[in-house]
């Protein structure tokens, strides 16, 4: 008995379906949370060029990191600094050689207020601001690079008593936009648009002033077999991802 | 071992815990008694209010409370006006917080135990020219204390728990707002997974006898029952 018409093309359209699939694949990625915005863009993009997708999701590096050592399904990870990276690298848990900086974080001294924080920063002697946010220094490295700014403008002891800290940036930034803290710490690419801080005030913060934060991007093991995954890692390194990166305010690794 | 870092932590909670319990028994009790005893159509709505926090993520409960005790917000601007500056950051906020997020664990096992005494005692108690505060305390109390006792105990010991919502409006601060599920938290981020087996272990310890207590001792129905 013959195969009908319609049998036929059913089962060519499903074979062609999953051949579609196994060649637009999609990645799971963790991102490092002041790199949100631009990593939503770069996305698309990543989609556009390739046909992948990159399903993301934001948070702390460190959370990530023991997460991953815990079984967590990502296949690609972008921290925030390149800690993260190398321990997972000592646990053997990535693909050798694939970590390398993607960009270089920025800091700044932002308050809501406009007109408040002046282009030097001198607000942080002079202010009689009550609340200082910052990422927690012990877990974000853009919370550790506030503290190395303040200990070499010598203010340190005197500022530490106003210190309130956010778990991650993203929950500095919260405490921040509600006006709880008048003044604060954050990632330069969460107050950014177009190249300038969109609202509030802010002083972006010489790179002299503390360690570069290298924020570094490393295949793991999970996606080694998976098309989408090295696909990204490239991606990251292309003009149009390089263009977003910079859009943010982030320095471009040399 | 526990470093002294921790051990402030610990004590801060139970601060913490104390003085909630303590403002949630004192306004949960009238709320519980009205509750139990009116007909009115706000009961429902005020049920459904005192029971958002066990339904809500504590983030989200966190985040407006941020917004609303904030220098923008309603409740800041009314403390600021009252000179007292704003809530975020602070002990008082936290303990504010608190009481929020832990008051369905107290106003639901006393709405239970006040609407199981009924109408009758009262009844009884008026016709002996008992006036409406003297029947309170000397019939409806002593009918109602093992609710009270669930009351305190499951107030005081989710209040131990909590974590979203102190992360949310604390600030981690030490000695302030530092509570002991926030210095777990950022002990397991900082990969210190000793200190946080130390002090995680500290609080299962607590949880595990404070139900036993609960169940073996006081011979509570479970949560559950109580909740319905």
């Amino acid at each position: 008995m013959p195969v009908p018409n319609f049998t036929r093309i059913f089962i060519t359209a499903t074979l062609l379906q999953f051949g579609h699939e196994s060649w637009a694949a999609s990645v799971l990625v963790a991102v490092a949370a002041n790199f949100s915005k631009p990593m939503t863009e770069i996305a698309a993009e990543f989609e556009k060029a390739t046909g992948h997708s990159a399903k993301l999701s934001f948070g702390s590096s460190g959370k990530f990191v023991s997460q991953i050592e815990n079984g967590g399904p990502f296949e690609v990870l972008l921290s925030a600094d390149e800690k993260g990276p190398q321990k997972l690298e000592k646990s053997g848990l990535t693909v050798q050689d694939s970590r390398f900086v993607y960009a270089l974080g920025k800091l700044v001294l932002w308050s809501a207020k406009p007109g408040y924080v002046d282009d030097q920063g001198k607000i942080l002697a002079s202010g009689d601001f009550k609340h200082l946010a910052l990422a927690d220094p012990k877990l974000a490295p853009y919370g550790a690079a506030a503290v190395e700014v303040l200990k070499k403008n010598g203010l340190f002891e005197k500022l530490q008593p106003l210190f309130v800290q956010g778990e991650n940036i993203a929950q500095t930034l919260q405490f921040l936009i509600t006006a709880n803290a008048e003044l604060g710490f954050i990632a330069l690419s969460q107050v950014i648009e177009n190249g300038k801080i969109a609202s509030g005030s802010g002083w972006i913060i010489p790179g002299d002033d503390y360690t570069p934060i290298k924020q570094s991007a490393v295949l793991l093991k999970r996606g080694a077999e998976n098309p989408a995954a090295p696909a990204l890692m490239t991606f990251l390194k292309s003009a149009p991802a390089l263009a977003i990166i910079e859009k943010y305010g982030y320095d471009l690794p040399k | 071992m526990l470093t002294s870092a921790d051990l402030d932590t610990l004590l801060l909670t139970f601060k913490v815990a104390s003085i909630a319990t303590a403002l949630m028994l004192l306004l949960g009790t009238p709320l519980a008694w009205w509750l139990a005893r009116t007909h009115s159509a706000w009961k429902g709505i005020i049920n459904a209010v005192v029971a958002m926090p066990l339904v809500l993520p504590p983030t989200v409960l966190g985040f407006y409370l941020l917004v609303l005790m904030g220098p923008a917000g309603p409740v800041g601007q009314f403390t600021n006006w009252l000179g007292l500056g704003t809530l975020p950051f602070t002990f008082p906020g936290v303990v504010i917080a608190s009481v929020l997020y832990s008051m369905p664990f107290v106003v639901q096992p006393l709405q239970a135990a006040f609407t199981t005494i009924g109408e009758q005692p009262l009844e009884a108690a008026a016709t002996l020219r008992a006036s409406p505060l003297d029947t309170f305390f000397s019939v409806v109390l002593p009918l109602a204390k093992p609710g009270f006792l669930t009351a305190t105990i499951l107030g005081f010991a989710h209040t131990v728990g909590e974590f979203g919502v102190v992360l949310m409006v604390g600030g981690n601060i030490p000695d302030k707002t530092r509570v002991v599920s926030v210095q777990i938290y950022n002990h397991v981020e900082a990969m210190e997974y000793g200190q946080a087996h130390w002090l995680a272990g500290c609080l299962l310890a607590f949880s595990f006898t404070v139900l036993l207590v609960l169940y073996t001792v006081l011979k509570t129905q479970p949560v559950t029952h109580q909740l319905k």
